[in-house]
């Protein structure tokens, strides 16, 4: 798993929670640091990369352990 | 330039209730401008106090756990029953409240309008709905629907 500088466990909530808590913490982040997301909603392994897709924060990891989704997402140059 | 989505919200449902906000603050976490007009029996989403239930009446596709006939879903009760089992299930499943996803979209920027005719119509009070959003008409959708990545009628 890549490193990270900040975690958000999102596990047991669903659609679209795992999104709108990637999208607050991302907010407060800066370029270029690192968000590790952990979610056990299956539609975040879709749902994730197209939020990262639209919002220009680069999914950088995703992998799956244990029954849980883990993402890597760099935040942005542009907006969070 | 921001992607925009306009949403028409009809429906005063619990279940009514969760596309438009559900879609709304998403749309806003993507980067949308987003904005839900609310009209008709969608106005009592913009509540501040949100009793909203669900009706298996007139719903045959709701799941429901014994089969319970027509005539004895208008019993007193039923809708009731129905909506406690609702929310019940919706937070076991780890599934945002209504009032939860309302209040993310009002804190993401996403704006909510009440439509004036309807609000007239029903005698509602603009006291009685939660603070900061906005009142219009059908010009007012239209105007921000015609320039609309996205436009749902719920």
């Amino acid at each position: 798993m890549s490193e990270f500088d900040v975690e958000i466990d999102s596990s047991g909530l669903n659609c679209p929670l795992p999104v709108l808590k990637a999208r607050k913490a991302l907010a407060d982040m800066s370029a270029g640091q690192k968000l590790h997301l952990i979610a056990t909603d299956l539609g975040a392994n879709k749902d994730i990369p197209a939020f990262c897709k639209m919002t220009g924060n680069p999914l950088i990891d995703s992998s799956e352990s244990e029954g849980k989704l883990h993402f890597t997402i760099e935040k942005g140059e542009t907006n969070g | 330039m921001a992607k925009k989505m306009a949403i028409i919200a009809s429906k005063g449902t619990l279940d009514g209730a969760y596309p438009p906000f559900l879609l709304a603050s998403t749309a806003a976490a993507l980067g949308f401008e987003a904005k839900i007009f609310f009209t008709f029996y969608g106005l009592q989403l913009l509540n501040k106090e949100l009793n909203l239930k669900v009706s298996p009446l007139g719903n045959p596709a709701m799941p429901m756990p014994v089969t319970v006939p027509s005539i004895v879903q208008v019993l007193p009760g039923l809708e009731g029953f129905a909506t406690w089992m609702m929310k019940r299930k919706l937070k076991k499943k780890g599934v945002a409240s209504v009032e939860e996803l309302r209040e993310i979209c009002i804190e993401s920027g996403v704006e909510l309008i009440a439509c004036q005719m309807t609000v007239d119509l029903f005698d509602f009070k603009h006291e009685d709905f939660v603070e900061g959003i906005s009142s219009g008409g059908a010009a007012t959708f239209l105007e921000f629907a015609s320039e609309a990545d996205i436009t749902l009628y719920i």
